[in-house]
């Protein structure tokens, strides 16, 4: 089992300070999904983990099975086992979609130990078919041009392929149609299991009809203000926050107001 | 009063190589009159870049002569590995400034295809050669490099297709550099008579690093009405040359002409690539890249000039600078009177790879008519910070997604030439200047 242990995490972004000192932690074969309203900081925290350049780190850790994560680079950290779907994804022109996603895979092998162009191909055709994909997306060039729903599939096809333990998924649901959501959360539930963790952020419940969490926190002015199972989600959806702001004595539960 | 430049030759001495390559009179005459006017006629004045005090003038030898060859695989084998020797069927390969190798498939031939160096060209095919030489496309007076180079020209192939032929696999020229004595004056002239088509890859390629010499080099391809031209070139020059490096279009009515011009030069160099859209419906399409390094110093023109209605023009130019070089790209589209219904779309890009590094994009848009469309884009810039950390997340080290960001911007070249050998050369070109 490993574990991804978030403690006192405050993390500003041009001098704004956007999380207060959040604990969340996560071990493998557990589901955990963020919720909130926006501007919660749910998005920070996804950013703050994988190391975006623009987020800064100003107290507090991030461990991954007791190695310090913020110490890493960025691609230090995904080699180390952990992973970002984008909410929005780099476009790079003249790079294939086929072409990233073998580097990306080889980088996490041996010099002389790289994955065969075989094996890799039928692979990639595999994942792209459960996630209804065209093969022809594995010859554009890297979320160029894509759809909105395509640069999600994308993400969970890169996901696929490269097999972390944690995986935290940034408002993947944003923007997707019913159809869509279902393609995306069999992709999610294809790699549930032992070795794998996932922390999914979300405005929306709806997801979480598909992806059942084990467990639901709720952020509010940059920390996790309250955590509970998946009967969370559902209260959630049926009564919204205003219930939880209430129980807190919180009146603006976005980052920069204090309860 | 006029400054007269001392030229390297004497007018005896352009007479007496006109001579020796039994040359028709009236290119003997031309050259003549281009050797008046180059002692005379000004350097031309590209954009931003200073070029009074570059050598244009003086050079070693003006021409070598080397051994032909007796096949393709006697070449060195950088050169070899442009050529797929086996399937190739149309090739010309000059040594220097000698015509070493000619192949051209009994098929053309009988069509009657033309490909052949220019001085056999300007033999066996007078007319032709003399209705295309240095006349609509490039002209002889327009300013001294043009006029050195009529005078001087040492080199050069002659490709013709007549009309209605459709040349199916590409025609390859390789034009190799050894020693450093050497200098180019080549010439090209690229026909494509009325609704013909061909695709044309030529390769400039030093295969020794030193040089002393010159390049002025100018190529002329011409798409009579409903031609098309595809015209792929890699460049990769030494560094010692001081190169002129003009290659010019003029397309007919409803006829294409296609640029993918990869600009990997090590040398100080003056590029200049305008496509005449004369004919109504006429489409240039010019797209080039480029990677300055050391302290290497270009100007890239690459301009459409709109003439025909619904004329269509299209420029990209992607530049990589690193160390010290320093690039002036001029993107311009010029929408003459008249050409109504025209398109003129230009992107420049460039992508600075260190602090000292100069890149300077300068989108022009000329316009005399109102209803035509037209747009630019251009940037100058570092490495986006946002694509490095998303290549990083997967697990890329950040040289290797530099390395992938760059390959993918100068990709649109590269993607495009039609020869596997020349498309591989220039992505392990770009892979050597960039690292």
């Amino acid at each position: 089992m490993s574990t991804l242990e978030i403690k006192g995490l405050h993390v500003e972004i041009e001098g704004k300070e956007i999380l207060k000192g959040v604990d969340l932690t996560i071990n493998t074969n557990e589901i955990h999904a963020v919720m909130g309203p926006n501007g919660t900081g749910k998005s920070t925290l996804a950013s703050a983990i994988m190391g975006h350049p623009k987020y800064e780190v100003t107290a507090g850790t991030v461990t991954l099975d007791g190695e310090d994560v913020l110490e890493m680079e960025v691609d230090e950290r995904a080699k180390a086992g952990l992973f970002l779907a984008m909410q929005y994804p780099s476009e790079i022109s003249g790079v294939t979609n086929a072409d990233f996603l073998r580097s990306a895979i080889n980088s996490q092998r041996e010099e002389g130990d790289e994955v065969s162009l075989m094996k890799f191909i039928r692979e990639l055709d595999s994942k792209m078919e459960t996630l209804e994909m065209d093969q022809e997306m594995a010859q554009r060039y890297l979320n160029e041009g894509f759809s909105g729903g395509e640069k999600k599939r994308n993400e969970i096809l890169q996901l696929m392929m490269l097999k972390p333990k944690f995986a935290i998924l940034d408002e993947i649901d944003s923007g997707l149609d019913i159809d869509a959501l279902k393609v995306v959360s069999k992709g999610v539930n294809e790699m549930r299991g032992e070795n794998f963790g996932c922390l999914i952020i979300t405005h929306y419940q709806r997801l979480l009809n598909y992806i059942t969490p084990d467990k639901v926190h709720v952020m509010m002015q940059g920390r996790v203000v309250k955590s509970g199972g998946p009967e969370l989600a559902q209260k959630l959806e049926a009564q919204g926050y205003d219930w939880i702001k209430e129980e807190l004595g919180i009146e603006d539960e976005t980052v920069g107001q204090e309860a | 009063m006029t400054v007269e430049t001392k030229l390297a030759l004497t007018g005896e001495d352009v007479r007496s190589y006109s001579e020796s390559n039994r040359e028709p009179e009236w290119l003997a005459s031309k050259r003549s009159e281009a050797y008046q006017l180059a002692e005379t006629l000004q350097l031309p004045k590209p954009d931003k870049t200073k070029i009074q005090n570059w050598n244009f003038t003086e050079f070693p030898v003006h021409a070598v002569k080397d051994e032909p060859l007796t096949g393709l695989a006697e070449l060195p084998q950088d050169a070899r590995a442009l050529i797929d020797i086996e399937n190739q069927k149309n090739i010309y390969v000059q040594r220097n400034n000698t015509p070493a190798y000619l192949k051209l498939s009994d098929e053309l031939k009988e069509q009657g295809v033309i490909l052949t160096d220019i001085f056999t060209a300007a033999r066996e095919h007078p007319e032709l050669v003399q209705k295309y030489f240095m006349k609509d496309a490039v002209k002889v007076d327009e300013h001294k490099l043009t006029a050195l180079h009529a005078a001087f020209m040492n080199g050069g192939v002659f490709v013709y297709v007549p009309k209605g032929v459709e040349v199916k696999e590409p025609v390859q020229v390789l034009f190799l550099h050894e020693g450093e004595e050497v200098s180019l004056f080549n010439h090209a002239i690229i026909v494509a008579d009325t609704n013909s088509s061909l695709t044309y890859v030529e390769n400039y390629l030093s295969l020794s690093k030193d040089s002393k010499g010159l390049v002025n080099i100018i190529s002329e391809v011409v798409a009579e009405d409903g031609a098309k031209i595809t015209y792929g070139a890699v460049d990769v020059l030494a560094e010692g040359f001081t190169s002129y490096i003009n290659r010019r279009g003029l397309a007919g009515r409803d006829a294409t002409i296609e640029w993918a011009l990869g600009l990997m030069n090590d040398c100080d160099t003056i590029y200049e690539n305008v496509t005449h859209l004369v004919g109504d419906g006429s489409v240039g399409h010019s797209k080039s890249v480029l990677v300055g390094r050391g302290t290497q110093k270009q100007n890239v023109t690459a301009k459409t000039v709109h003439w025909g209605k619904g004329a269509e023009g299209f420029i990209l130019q992607h530049g990589v600078m690193k160390e010290e070089a320093s690039t002036i790209f001029n993107g311009i589209g010029k929408i003459e009177h008249g050409a109504s219904k025209s398109d003129a779309v230009q992107e420049s890009r460039v992508l600075m790879l260190s602090e000292k590094a100069r890149g300077d994009a300068n989108p022009i848009l000329l316009i005399d008519e109102d209803d035509v469309t037209a747009g630019h884009a251009a940037s100058v810039g570092r490495v986006d910070p946002l694509q490095l950390y998303y290549l990083m997340s997967r697990g890329i080290s950040r040289t290797e997604a530099e390395r992938l960001i760059v390959h993918g911007f100068l990709a649109p070249v590269v993607s495009q030439l039609p020869i596997e050998g020349v498309k591989k050369q220039l992505s392990e070109v770009i892979e050597r200047k960039v690292r």
